[in-house]
């Protein structure tokens, strides 16, 4: 069977710190997935590793058959990978409009009229149609959230993985959030997601992955995370 | 059309000119102040668009005009040849350097900058055909046929390199180039997540910049009758470019030019007034006044003063 993504004992240090240690996925196509674990586990660092913003020190990640660990970062984007960021990274100097045009001129080479009818309709799709022509410096934390998945769905992606895009927000704007993901995964598109917010995560995820000191600590529904003693002990320390 | 018309009025204008009675000693000046617009403007390509300040314009602008005497004492080569030359050699050192440093990123690639000036002036003080520490006199051929003096054929020269240096700016700035620019600018690693080739970008702008830069010091040396390293390396051609984009605005490419201007004419002016020591005196006052007052230069000012000029 074609695989989707497939991480194979990846690794990665930093210096004498062990960030991740033979850490293996398998995700499928179209899949909803949850990946969870306390601060500092690695949930940043793995995702890192796939979207290219890291290289792993040893293993290999393949996207469609593909083996992609040494490609830059912007090479994986154009094969269909796409990510928002956990501090929103916006394009400061340039309207809201303009930070979509980025992707959908870089990988999806539309010209200018094209983009800016492409990028209104993700917009509208957001809720953030009416900010189009502010600058993006002056959003607030849940239009920067949503930005950041806006950004990451111009370059019209397979995969995209949401590094906590609620973080912080309120409980009717984490709703709000959840909402544009189910409807991007009804669309097709497979989603990662790293969150804290457990409810959250546990709602959307049909398969969720605990991550402590870099491995993997256990796998499976959100309803037998919930309950595994391995899970219970990384957050609450017993 | 609203560029290109205004453009070739004024190369028109600048030939013209130098046909005209003007004094001769206004070319000499004007050719330092056009020389500054054309290395603000290159400057800004790399240090406004993308972000990356560059010390080292003095050895883009030092290695333009020694590829210049190389290729006039070598072959006698004319000055458009020289010119060609000098911007195949700066835009090869472009890439050189960038390949290097631009994995680097802010104060360090700045730093690394600055190294390749010492570098560059290093190499020419040892290098006995380009008459090495002590340098070496050069003498002007015959200015073409309508001009009546050398320096007035070169302030041609250098107006037309400066409407060329600017159309190439405005092109990379309104390009798919200046986009990803601006993008890596602000944020370089979401610029990477959104398909934009950060290093491959910075490259072009990097090669472009030395190009223009070394292009603009090829006529020095005939300007001169001479060539020698510590002038041609000055740290004042990196005051002089930086200075000009920074007062004159960084997002747009009118910004150097009018930057350029002021603080050129200023330079000469207070040059002959004062004295040439009062000149360095205030380009740096000036250079501390706009970035603390007023971050986004002139043209930032005028854009808050008159809301509709964009």
């Amino acid at each position: 069977m074609a695989s989707f993504l497939q991480v194979k004992s990846v690794s990665k240090h930093f210096g004498g710190f062990t960030a991740l240690s033979e850490v293996s996925l398998d995700i499928a196509q179209g899949e909803r997935f949850g990946l969870i674990g306390p601060n500092g586990s690695g949930k940043t660092t793995l995702i890192n590793c796939i979207a290219g913003a890291l290289r792993n020190d040893s293993g290999s990640i393949q996207f469609k058959n593909l083996e992609i660990s040494r490609l830059p970062a912007y090479r994986r984007t154009r094969l269909g990978i796409a990510r928002s960021f956990q501090i929103p990274r916006p394009f400061h100097t340039m309207s809201v409009l303009e930070n979509l045009l980025v992707p959908l001129a870089y990988v999806v080479h539309l010209r200018e009229a094209e983009g800016e009818a492409a990028a209104m309709e993700i917009l509208a799709g957001m809720g953030l149609a009416d900010k189009a022509h502010g600058a993006a410096s002056q959003l607030s934390q849940v239009e920067l959230r949503k930005l950041e998945l806006a950004r990451a769905m111009s370059a019209r992606p397979q995969l995209l993985i949401s590094d906590e895009a609620m973080a912080g927000l309120s409980g009717s704007e984490v709703d709000e959030v959840l909402k544009i993901l189910f409807e991007l995964n009804a669309r097709g598109i497979t989603i990662i997601m790293i969150e804290h917010i457990m409810h959250a995560v546990m709602r959307f995820s049909q398969r969720v992955v605990c991550l402590d000191a870099g491995k993997i600590i256990c796998e499976g529904t959100p309803a037998s995370i919930v309950q595994n003693a391995d899970v219970q002990r990384a957050y609450l320390g017993a | 059309m609203k560029f290109w018309i205004p453009t070739l009025l004024l190369a028109a204008a600048a030939f013209g000119l130098a046909l005209s009675g003007v004094n001769e000693y206004f070319f000499y000046a004007a050719y330092m102040v056009l020389t500054f617009v054309v290395l603000a403007t290159a400057w800004n390509i790399l240090g406004g668009y993308a972000g990356y300040v560059n010390f080292g314009t003095p050895a883009f602008f030092g290695i333009g005009a020694y590829a210049a005497t190389v290729l006039f004492k070598w072959l006698d080569a004319p000055l458009a040849v020289q010119i060609a030359g000098a911007a195949l050699m700066g835009g090869l050192l472009g890439f050189g350097v960038g390949i290097m440093t631009l994995r680097l990123r802010g104060i360090f690639f700045a730093i690394a900058t600055v190294a390749v000036i010492f570098i560059m002036e290093t190499l020419m003080i040892n290098w006995r055909y380009v008459g090495g520490a002590t340098g070496l006199q050069l003498l002007r051929p015959e200015p073409m046929a309508p001009f009546e003096s050398y320096t007035r054929m070169l302030f041609v020269v250098m107006a037309w390199m400066v409407l060329a240096s600017v159309a190439v700016a405005r092109y990379v700035q309104d390009s798919w180039i200046g986009r990803g620019l601006r993008a890596l600018r602000d944020s370089e690693e979401a610029a990477e997540a959104s398909g934009v080739p950060t290093l491959r970008l910075k490259l072009v702008a990097c090669v472009i910049m030395g190009a223009l830069m070394a292009a603009a010091g090829a006529p020095m040396p005939m300007y001169l009758s001479f060539i020698e390293p510590a002038s041609t390396f000055n740290l004042s051609y990196t005051i002089g470019a930086l200075g000009g984009a920074i007062i004159g605005g960084m997002s747009h490419w009118l910004g150097p030019i009018v930057g350029a201007l002021l603080l050129g004419s200023l330079q000469q002016i207070v040059t002959v007034t004062i004295s040439s020591e009062v000149n360095v005196l205030i380009v740096g006052v000036l250079l501390v006044v706009f970035v603390v007052v007023a971050p986004e230069g002139i043209l930032g000012l005028v854009r808050k003063w008159l809301p509709f000029s964009r």
